[in-house]
């Protein structure tokens, strides 16, 4: 478990985490999302206490992470920046940091083998590429057999066999109840992974809710409805305030206020044929697209997003 | 199929150990020897200790009988002897500047401290093993420096004994020096966190600073330069005791204070810094 409260870091003049509260549970996969530059990082470090915070406090699993007496076993992590010495093989670097905690050089073994680099285990880290780097990264993180995962963009660099080993393992731990906290700027890898979503934009909070909610929040609950007597449909949809109808199209309507069983029981209840009910999910992608709008760090500089922040 | 389907789960550890400074000290010891440029920085050093005191001492032999009086009377077999242990400093130094900038640059560090996230249990360690390493691989060399040395100088009957005045005190000395040299290039490594400049401002105050005390007033060089951290720390080394040199063990402790000032500088800057 991991608890934020009032996290903030300061570089400079710049707020990199801006009050940033949350709480981060064991058993399910909490992806932490937002675009580059958003903070995601700079909340891990601090998490770890790699980087001290400006203000406010987190702990995990109730104590802040430099106070456990063995901090590998509490949480296992991997940075988004590379943290190997290029010149050390991957099983002396994993057996350096295993004899921290007395380790014993059998789990260093197991890990290896279980992370693919067994063929590779006494090449220099510095030969290794992206993919490579990130399973090293991946079997340093799970050395303590920690209680909490924390894994900083894991997907990148990895091939597709590399992906979907990754969405498995993260699922697996949390299976097994640890708290598994997973950084990505990608919504799509967070729909296929994540149960529960912390969303941040330029180090704040914007949302901390489960990826179901989230789909539905931002898709707004529009319904696409095909009928014959779609005129005759409309006049008895529109009769509830809050509901709002647009023909978008001859025989089709777009619904917005209505649930799709709710649109198909005022059909049934005025005997209006219908022939298609539809409702409108927009993709994860959408709707973090629409959440995040405002909160891009790096705009493209086109589109109309871009156009109204130039204006303002 | 592929290997992917079966390792969701993780080999469950029974009960892992604590953090405790002996282990921490333990994988020091593993980086230290697993990365080859340490490895050759350490024979390095060893072989030039050897290797530089036979050449010296070989060279001057065959000059000897050749050699001007005044030479013969300031010639003493030690300080031949030595002559490694300059090159041998050089490669110590840089490689203690190294032990820790390296873990910056490669962003090793990261994973230390996470490891380690009180961050002081590294540094001890680091300082505590690389000193070990260092003392226990030089003072052999030193010592089988001057046994072939002196071979070699005996030829001429210019030799000096192991129980000779001053002779052990160098030797054992000598070791010690490089140990601290190697402790305060870690030192300073600590506090810049850049190998350029770890290595730069080691060359800096060890190097540069002595001649260009020359630019002040001669009583005030005199009176100035026997407490640099050079200066100091080869006071030890001295077979002429006195002058304008500290005594060889009030030398060495002065230059050990240094090299202690310059890690508790680094031990305070590791806990306040962000990594």
């Amino acid at each position: 478990m991991i608890e934020a409260h009032n996290l903030t870091k300061d570089y400079g003049k710049k707020r990199a985490v801006d009050e940033l509260s949350f709480v981060v549970e064991p058993g399910v996969v909490t992806g932490f999302l937002g675009p580059n530059g958003s903070g995601k990082s700079t909340t891990m470090r601090l998490i770890l206490g790699l980087d001290a915070p400006t203000a406010g406090t987190v702990t995990v699993n109730g104590k802040r992470y430099r106070d456990h007496q063995a901090p590998l076993h509490e949480v296992g992590a991997l940075l988004e920046a590379r943290s190997v010495h290029t010149g050390r093989s991957a099983y002396n670097h994993l057996l350096a940091l295993a004899q921290t905690h007395g380790i014993p050089r059998r789990r260093v073994n197991e890990l290896i083998d279980m992370v693919g680099l067994h063929d590779v285990a006494k090449k220099r880290a510095g030969t290794f590429s992206l993919g490579m780097g990130q399973r090293l990264g991946i079997a340093a993180a799970l050395l303590g057999d920690p209680q909490t995962v924390m894994l900083d963009e894991p997907v990148n660099g990895l091939d597709p066999e590399g992906i979907h080993w990754i969405r498995n393992l993260l699922r697996g731990l949390a299976a097994e109840g640890r708290t598994v906290f997973v950084s990505s700027h990608l919504m799509s890898e967070m729909a296929l992974t994540a149960d529960h979503l912390i969303v941040v934009g330029r180090g704040r909070l914007i949302a901390d809710m489960s990826v179901d909610d989230f789909v539905r929040r931002a898709s707004g609950n529009i319904v696409h409805v095909r009928s014959p007597q779609a005129e005759e449909l409309r006049g008895h949809l529109v009769a509830s305030p809050d509901v709002t109808v647009t023909v978008i199209a001859p025989g089709l309507l777009e619904v917005s206020g209505l649930s799709a069983p709710q649109i198909g029981e005022t059909a049934a209840h005025h005997h209006l044929v219908l022939h298609e009910l539809m409702p409108q999910q927009v993709s994860l992608e959408e709707a973090f697209m629409e959440l995040t709008r405002d909160d891009v760090e790096f705009k493209t500089g086109v589109g109309p997003a871009a156009t109204t922040e130039a204006a303002a | 199929m592929s290997s992917v389907a079966n390792v969701q789960r993780l080999p469950r550890v029974p009960g892992v150990g604590r953090l405790t400074q002996t282990r921490v000290a333990v994988s020091e010891w593993t980086k230290l020897w697993s990365v080859r440029s340490t490895r050759w920085s350490l024979f390095a050093a060893f072989l030039f200790t050897i290797g530089v005191a036979a050449l010296a001492c070989a060279v001057v032999s065959h000059h000897y009988p050749r050699m001007s009086p005044q030479d013969k009377a300031s010639f003493h077999p030690l300080e031949v002897n030595l002559a490694g242990v300059q090159l041998a400093q050089l490669a110590l130094g840089v490689l203690g500047v190294l032990i820790i900038t390296a873990e910056y640059s490669t962003g090793m560090i990261r994973a230390s401290f996470t490891a380690v996230p009180k961050r002081l249990p590294v540094l001890w360690a680091k300082a505590g093993v690389f000193a070990f390493v260092t003392f226990a691989l030089m003072l052999p060399a030193v010592l089988v420096a001057f046994f072939v040395g002196q071979a070699i100088l005996a030829g001429h009957n210019i030799d000096v004994g192991f129980t000779a005045p001053h002779v052990i005190r160098v030797l054992v000395g000598a070791a010690l020096y490089l140990t601290v040299v190697g402790l305060f290039g870690l030192g300073l490594g600590a506090i810049v966190r850049n190998t350029a400049g770890g290595i730069a401002s080691f060359a800096a105050i060890m190097f540069v600073l002595p001649p260009l005390m020359n630019v002040l007033p001669t009583s005030w060089n005199n009176a100035a330069s026997p407490y640099l951290p050079l200066q100091a720390g080869e006071a030890i080394l001295s077979t002429t005791p006195g002058g304008h040199h500290l005594s060889p063990w009030v030398g060495l402790a002065l230059f050990a204070g240094y090299a202690a000032a310059a890690i508790a500088v680094a031990a305070v800057l590791l806990v306040r810094r962000d990594t």
